[in-house]
């Protein structure tokens, strides 16, 4: 199985990256643009075909060292 | 003093770390990141600055994991002194040996300058030598030293004098360096055992090179 996550800074916490991409992109004229974050994916090959403990070992890896949860926010895809 | 300074894959201010205490009048030892035990009869345990492990995934949080940092947890866990420095703060953060986060500047520079600091608590082992209010002009190079902690967290930090330095101006005003929530540069644990800052002391040790003010800082540690 194949667990693809993301990583992102939580909401409300600035985002310094996101906001010069932001800024960018206004410069470059595209208008209309509310906010931008910018996260990492992480993609992880897993050898269980077992989906509830692939999610469940993956969610560990994230709280223990994919993800800081002082700073950041994450998801896990499982597929 | 006898002085065990960390050295992981990337680490490179240990020399520079080494230097500092030596010339203090100190012993070092470098301990490499893959002993479990740190040397007999130290006292401070110092966490360089440097890039350990690359600063993959984000800087400190591989190094957190590696073996001699049990052995550190352990020495903090029963009262012995650490200072992280740069690097080495952001791995105690990593570790969760001290409060909050460091993140990108916010201006995405690596920023390395001579940089003003407020001393804003000087009652712990390591800031005593230096007054509160009091300016100091030591280097700092960093890239991730945006202190993030939220409102709880800094409410505690404040209340228990766990803010040591903030990023100001020569009269000891806070100034925005790289974001951090309310300019910190350097807090410590609520023990007050475990310290960690983001500007480089060891890099201030000879007036010709612009400061000496980091020797005040160090020295602290003697008493």
């Amino acid at each position: 199985m194949t667990a693809t996550v993301n990583v992102f800074l939580k909401e409300g916490v600035l985002d310094p990256q996101g906001k010069a991409a932001h800024h960018a992109l206004d410069s470059l004229g595209f208008d209309g643009v509310d906010d931008v974050r910018i996260g990492k994916q992480i993609i992880i090959k897993l050898d269980t075909v077992d989906k509830a403990e692939a999610e469940a070992e993956v969610k560990e890896m994230c709280e223990t060292l994919l993800a800081n949860t002082v700073i950041e926010d994450y998801n896990i895809e499982i597929n | 003093m006898k002085v065990a300074v960390l050295r992981f894959p990337g680490t490179n201010c240990e020399f520079d770390t080494q230097y500092a205490f030596e010339k203090l009048g100190h012993t070092t030892e470098l301990v490499w990141h893959e002993n479990d035990t740190l040397p007999e009869g130290i006292d401070l345990v110092v966490v360089p600055g440097g890039f350990s492990y690359g600063d993959y995934l984000r800087s400190g949080s591989i190094a957190r994991f590696s073996t001699v940092m049990k052995a550190v947890k352990r020495y903090a866990d029963n009262g012995g002194k650490v200072l992280g420095i740069c690097n080495g703060f952001q791995v105690l953060t990593e570790a969760g040996l001290l409060p909050g986060a460091l993140k990108r500047n916010n201006n995405l520079h690596f920023i390395s300058k001579h940089q003003n600091l407020c001393v804003i608590n000087n009652d712990n082992a390591f800031l005593n030598q230096c007054n509160k209010g009091e300016v100091l002009n030591i280097p700092i190079a960093h890239a991730d030293g945006n202190y993030y902690i939220d409102d709880a967290g800094f409410e505690k930090l404040e209340e228990n004098g766990q803010i040591l330095l903030r990023y100001s101006d020569e009269k000891g005003n806070p100034v925005v360096v790289n974001g951090s929530v309310t300019s910190i540069a350097g807090v410590c644990n609520e023990a007050k055992n475990v310290f960690g800052l983001m500007p480089h002391p060891e890099r201030a040790l000879e007036a010709i090179l612009g400061s000496e003010d980091g020797i005040r800082m160090l020295k602290g540690f003697e008493a």
